[in-house]
């Protein structure tokens, strides 16, 4: 079974940038977030790439961030879930009762007792995990469409949270559970550079198993070159960030007043910097087990096969139906997730947790290249698609662009980004 | 030849099956021999595809027994099938368009690293390694299959069904969509195959290659078996007739 096309030829060489084999894609939207922070930093009067505001960036990124990963499954898988927004204000309405009511009175253990916070968050990932194991099990097993059972979800877990806290808002939350939101809880500048180095380190052995392990198959790698140029660039991507958030310092009364409390002096000249974000070290561990699920488990390869030929999936012996339950089932977990980060940034749980977050869940898996038709989509993708969706928010709002106005520029560049991306697959689909 | 002396590797025995109120397999009897290649023709909607589709696991027939080496086997999945190493090779080919060709050919049964993560370098090497066999030329091992050509997605499909040491093989129709050079490589593979001692189902519209290929054939009419005839024993125009008429000339005589 020859064909012309593919008549024997020796594969070229590649040369320069080729080399690299880096994602063109990948480029595209971080070239498009850089963009969108120039032009914002320049409309701004060199506010907004400042450590204080990129630090705001990635903390109110991370929960949508957290849900888009997810989201990137379940529409791979060629389902839609348009009740993200509405489980993770149920997730969170479970969460503030656990730290308010259940742990402390039902059993007895007070407001401060150090259980509470691993209790709630328990309890809310349990929550997600059930209410997405139903979704999945409503969609798989009984073929409702998921745009029909998740738009019913949307509807009852919103109202389900207003229940199980007669609506009212509900707070402070616990301090250690407050940990996960953001500014109350960061690893501060050492930690900081010692996670940044591990991840490093990390990343350089991933690349350097990856060479080998192709070596040892016998299999074309790139040239040595190459692969130290893009170790060096991940490397001191990472180190930046972590300098960048290291930059960001806590403001010097607040210093004072922890000095005061320990009833030391503050000495002069100290400063201290706020370093990464807990929430911003859960969204990266959530990116690479996400990622990790993607590539290199059989669950995952799964769902990619399922989203790509639902009918070839099946006559390969794979369950799909259990299939979809399962991916709606890590997507509700994430939504607990996702719930833990934001309602510990607002330091309570009120009824509007979560409002139209499924609008902006879905915008980021799609501006992230996530294929509406199923089969196509990356995790890192989907972050990213996050980032520019927060950026372009908070940057007109930073700018003084009109609520009204900021809405539809999000809309149209959802539309656009989607366009773009029919355009790049045109392109590069007519090479092959 | 083959030897119908000993027990049959495959046995059929009064399949049914109903979609709704249409009676699609109508008590259908076959049986197949080691090394021997047995082909099944018919209209569209004769029941072929859905007989067989029973003996894969796709479909759960209604009544009757499917036996392999003479003991029955309760076949009610894909992978049910495929624990009795039975392979099948769909019309449809069912690939995954979006994944590359190790992904589809190890579909169900990834090869894994110690920690139970996919082996991609692995599945990628024994992929070249029976692609090497099969078609020299197929160079676009790390693509999405939606990027190769018809015959190179056969030779995918074709090389998922080998790779994992079929006894028993169904093809449905698989030349339908090849060219000439391609049809003779797929007739020199069934002859390999059967050398080997696999049983092989042959679906296809084309009587002349029937005729070639195959070592007998039955034919099939509205669900129900019109016949089952040895190739030496007919003529291309008896066979037509049992088609079309739905009478089987010999048993008429």
């Amino acid at each position: 079974m020859t064909d012309a096309t593919s008549a024997p030829k020796a594969a070229p060489q590649r040369k320069g940038l080729a080399a690299l084999e880096v994602d063109t894609r990948l480029l595209g939207m971080i070239g498009a977030f850089v963009l969108i922070c120039l032009a914002f930093h320049f409309a701004s009067d060199g506010r907004f790439i400042t450590p204080r505001n990129l630090f705001n960036l990635t903390i109110q990124t991370a929960s949508v961030a957290i849900m888009a990963t997810g989201m990137v499954f379940v529409i791979v898988m060629r389902h839609i879930d348009l009740s993200v927004g509405s489980v993770l204000a149920t997730c969170s309405a479970v969460m503030a009762m656990m730290q308010t009511a259940v742990v402390p009175e039902w059993f007895g253990l007070g407001l401060d007792h150090p259980a509470i916070a691993p209790l709630a968050i328990l309890a809310g990932l349990v929550t997600g995990a059930l209410i997405g194991a139903f979704h999945g099990w409503l969609i798989g097993y009984l073929a409702i469409p998921a745009f029909i059972v998740t738009l019913g979800g949307l509807l009852i877990w919103r109202n389900v949270a207003w229940y199980l806290t007669s609506g009212q808002t509900i707070g402070p939350l616990n301090e250690t559970f407050q940990l996960f939101g953001g500014i109350n809880g960061t690893l501060g500048e050492t930690w900081s550079w010692i996670v940044g180095a591990l991840a490093a380190a990390a990343a350089v052995w991933s690349l350097i198993s990856a060479r080998r392990n192709k070596i040892s198959h016998e299999m074309p790698v790139k040239p040595l070159w190459a692969e130290a140029a893009l170790a060096l660039v991940v490397v001191a991507g990472i180190l930046g960030f972590v300098a960048l958030l290291n930059a960001y310092t806590v403001p010097w009364r607040v210093l004072e007043r922890e000095f005061a409390a320990r009833g030391a002096v503050m000495p002069e000249g100290y400063s201290e910097g706020y370093g990464l974000p807990i929430s911003v070290v859960l969204v990266i561990a959530v990116a690479i087990v996400m990622t990790v699920i993607a590539r290199r488990t059989r669950f995952g390869r799964y769902i990619f096969a399922t989203g790509g030929n639902p009918d070839a999936a099946e006559l390969s012996g794979i369950d799909t139906r259990m299939l979809t339950v399962k991916v709606f089932a890590l997507l509700g977990v994430l939504c607990a997730l996702a719930a833990v980060v934001a309602s510990a940034r607002l330091t309570n749980h009120s009824n509007d947790i979560g409002i139209l977050d499924e609008l902006r869940v879905i915008a980021a898996a799609v501006i992230g290249g996530t294929a509406l038709k199923g089969g196509i989509g990356t995790i890192y993708g989907a972050i990213i698609g996050a980032l520019i969706m927060q950026s372009l928010q908070s940057g007109m709002a930073m700018v003084g662009v009109d609520a009204p106005l900021q809405n539809i520029v999000v809309g149209s560049v959802l539309v656009f980004a989607v366009f773009v991306d029919i355009l790049y697959r045109k392109r590069t689909g007519a090479r092959d | 030849m083959v030897d119908y002396s000993g027990t049959p590797l495959v046995e059929l025995r009064d399949i049914s099956i109903a979609f709704g109120g249409v009676q699609a397999v109508d008590r259908v009897s076959l049986d197949l021999y080691p090394g021997e290649v047995v082909g099944l023709l018919g209209h569209n909607g004769a029941g072929k595809s859905t007989l067989i589709k029973c003996l894969s696991g796709a479909y759960t027939r209604d009544s009757g027994e499917i036996l392999i080496d003479g003991q029955p086997a309760d076949i009610r999945s894909p992978a049910d099938a495929r624990h009795h190493n039975i392979e099948t090779i769909y019309q449809t080919l069912a690939l995954a368009d979006n994944l590359d060709a190790p992904a589809n050919l190890f579909l169900g049964r990834e090869l894994t690293t110690k920690l139970g993560l996919v082996d991609d370098a692995r599945m990628e090497s024994e992929t070249r390694k029976i692609m090497a066999r099969l078609n020299p030329n197929f160079r676009k091992i790390n693509e999405p299959v939606s990027a190769l050509s018809g015959g190179q997605r056969q030779s995918v499909a074709i090389a998922r069904a080998v790779y994992f040491n079929a006894r028993i093989l169904i093809m449905d129709e698989p030349t339908a969509a090849l060219g000439v050079h391609e049809t003779k490589m797929v007739a020199d593979l069934i002859e390999e195959l059967k050398s080997q001692g696999l049983g092989i189902f042959l679906i296809s519209h084309d009587t002349r290659e029937m005729m070639d290929l195959c070592d007998r054939v039955s034919v099939m009419k509205n669900g129900q078996l019109i016949g089952t005839e040895r190739v030496e024993d007919v003529t291309e125009d008896d066979i037509l007739s049992m088609i079309i008429l739905g009478k089987n000339p010999r048993a008429a005589a």
